[in-house]
């Protein structure tokens, strides 16, 4: 790995946004003025609902996406004063699938390497790397037409790969990939973030970007409204519930001391656990009633919860 | 999925400023070498849509206008007038598929929105643009050499000033490649790309000098048709090939390098300010 360099990198800011606005020809203000830094190294999440303005900064972060006023800069490169510097350090893999559908897979990715400068000879060899590393390598003579929503998605990462970026941005990778490939993906994410690659995230899949991200941001018409820690962000969940399986069978709801409860049906319950109370607390109330549980879930994912409050709460303020 | 961890995949190291000027122009000549060899591959993988079609209607042409009608028609500015076709009809098989090969290409992958893969990367606006233009001009060129193959079955062609001829057909596939540009990157739907050819560029061609003198015209007619850059395209070709023209070389040569200026500055600027490419 080449990584003898990342200790002068230290303290350099992947992305710093500054006071970014955008306002479209037909008067949607889609940012707000946003300020935003993601340091380098970072697995960073960029959330928030559809139409709040994720897509529109990072637009305006690959050039994609006039901006209205505001300042970028990319590793310390100002996106306006040295543009070609600023976009050489980024790759990105956009929500709609872009790519050339009558084009051979191989030839799209090599083709997209020479954009960035690389020499053909080493195009071909990291065409292979990636392809086989996203397993695509069987498909590589095929064109892009052919292949499955899945594919598509990975082929347009290992494009984005190709030029080996610092930063790579993630526009809704995994939107409708299955299950078992999106886990996959995320190893690969992990893997590249790893060897040095600093990560923006965007997605729905509010389970990803806990498991993936370190911090976050959420960004909810134009505006940030929360920038911290994954860590953070999820202690500030008030409450959670759990669905717990029990070995025991009920005909009705179990009252526990202090935990709201309700019944799911005669082996499941669900409990609501706030922030003051332990999760010791709640098995010694269900040993007090002689029940044994056999599984535990979260209803539902923290970070969703979390998300839907805030930007209930912020809309309910405005 | 496989493990990129443990091999060599690292990012770059951002180059010292001192290497930078020089790392960028390696980065547009790999960039230029890229775009050039995805145009001319995608014109030979579809020859029978860009190469044969031109070739067969001006075979049509020739047989109709040259052998059928012109033998009645005799001579033309003291030519034969197959003979004085022959450079028209090349000129116009050079500006319709130099002007369709970038207008259709660059239209359409920002159609499958696949243009963002060079709009995303590092390349300078003039590498893009000539990118594109060196398609169009090789496209142009090769179909220009189609039809002079078909025209020398029907007519003995000569080439009087064989630079002239060179730089006349370099220079008008060049400016027909970057009009084609600028069309497509203002073009937001079909209907916009099919405009310009159908009521302005086949128009500017026929009335250009292609089949006919433009002595025959009456003087209101005449003047009116020098507002036509093609008619001083098709009368320096002509006179490169053949020695006769109804216009100054001179006067050819600046409205064509005017011409050139005019479209690569506006192909420029719209690309800058991103009119029809970005929000």
């Amino acid at each position: 790995m080449r990584h003898s360099s990342r200790d002068s990198w230290d303290n350099v800011n992947a992305i710093e946004i500054r006071q970014l606005r955008k306002t479209y020809d037909n008067g949607v203000e889609a940012l707000k003025g946003i300020d935003l830094t993601v340091t380098e190294g970072d697995f960073f999440a960029l959330l928030g609902p559809n139409g709040a303005g994720k897509t529109t900064a990072i637009g305006i972060m690959t050039s994609l996406v006039n901006k209205s006023s505001g300042t970028i800069k990319v590793f310390d490169h100002d996106l306006d004063a040295e543009r070609e510097a600023a976009k050489s350090c980024i790759g990105v893999v956009p929500q709609e699938v872009n790519l050339n559908a009558y084009e051979q897979i191989q030839r799209i990715v090599v083709t997209q390497a020479g954009y960035y400068g690389v020499p053909r000879s080493l195009a071909v060899k990291r065409a292979e790397k990636y392809l086989k590393a996203l397993r695509l390598w069987d498909k590589r003579r095929d064109i892009a037409r052919n292949l499955s929503g899945g594919m598509k998605r990975r082929l347009m990462i290992a494009r984005a790969l190709m030029h080996e970026p610092r930063l790579l941005i993630l526009d809704e990778p995994t939107a409708g990939v299955d299950i078992e490939i999106r886990r996959a993906m995320w190893e690969f994410m992990r893997e590249i973030n790893e060897a040095g690659v600093t990560i923006i995230l965007t997605t729905h899949y509010l389970e990803e970007a806990e498991s993936l991200c370190r911090n976050i941001a959420i960004i909810d018409e134009g505006r940030i409204i929360e920038n911290d820690t994954m860590v953070n962000v999820i202690r500030k969940l008030q409450r959670e519930v759990f669905v717990l399986t029990l070995s025991e069978t009920i005909d009705r709801t179990p009252e526990l001391d202090g935990f709201p409860v309700s019944l799911r049906n005669e082996h499941e319950i669900e409990v609501e656990v706030s922030k003051e109370r332990s999760l010791n607390e709640l098995f010694d109330a269900l040993s007090s009633r002689s029940l044994h549980v056999s599984s535990m879930r979260t209803k539902t994912n923290r970070l969703e919860e979390l998300f839907m409050r805030m930007v209930d709460d912020k809309r309910t303020t405005s | 999925m496989s493990v990129v961890g443990g091999s060599d995949f690292a990012p770059d190291v951002t180059p010292a400023p001192g290497q930078q000027s020089q790392s960028l122009l390696r980065i547009n000549a790999i960039g230029l070498y890229t775009i050039v060899a995805k145009e001319i591959s995608r014109v030979t993988r579809i020859w029978v849509q860009t190469l044969i079609p031109p070739a067969i209607t001006m075979t049509l042409y020739f047989v109709i206008f040259g052998s059928l009608i012109g033998r009645r028609i005799g001579e033309m500015d003291g030519i034969p007038y197959t003979t004085f076709i022959a450079p028209g009809l090349i000129m116009m098989a050079v500006i319709t598929n130099s002007f369709g090969n970038v207008v259709s290409s660059f239209f359409s992958s920002k159609l499958q929105m696949h243009l963002e893969e060079m709009l995303v990367a590092p390349l300078s606006y003039v590498t893009i643009v000539f990118g594109y233009v060196i398609g169009g001009v090789a496209r142009g060129l090769t179909v220009a050499a189609l039809v002079t193959v078909v025209a020398m079955f029907f007519t003995d062609l000569t080439l009087k000033h064989p630079l002239i001829t060179l730089v006349v057909i370099v220079l008008t596939a060049m400016n027909f490649a970057l009009a084609g540009l600028v069309n497509a990157i203002w073009a937001t739907k079909f209907d916009d790309i099919s405009i310009f050819p159908t009521f302005v560029l086949t128009p500017m061609t026929y009335l250009g000098g292609v089949f006919f003198s433009i002595s025959l015209l009456g003087p209101i007619w005449q003047k009116l048709a020098l507002i036509n850059p093609v008619l001083y395209m098709v009368n320096a070709f002509r006179y490169g090939m053949l020695g006769v023209s109804d216009i100054s070389i001179g006067v050819a040569f600046v409205i064509i390098v005017a011409f050139f200026i005019g479209l690569l500055t506006t192909a420029l600027l719209l690309l800058r300010r991103g009119v029809g490419i970005r929000t």
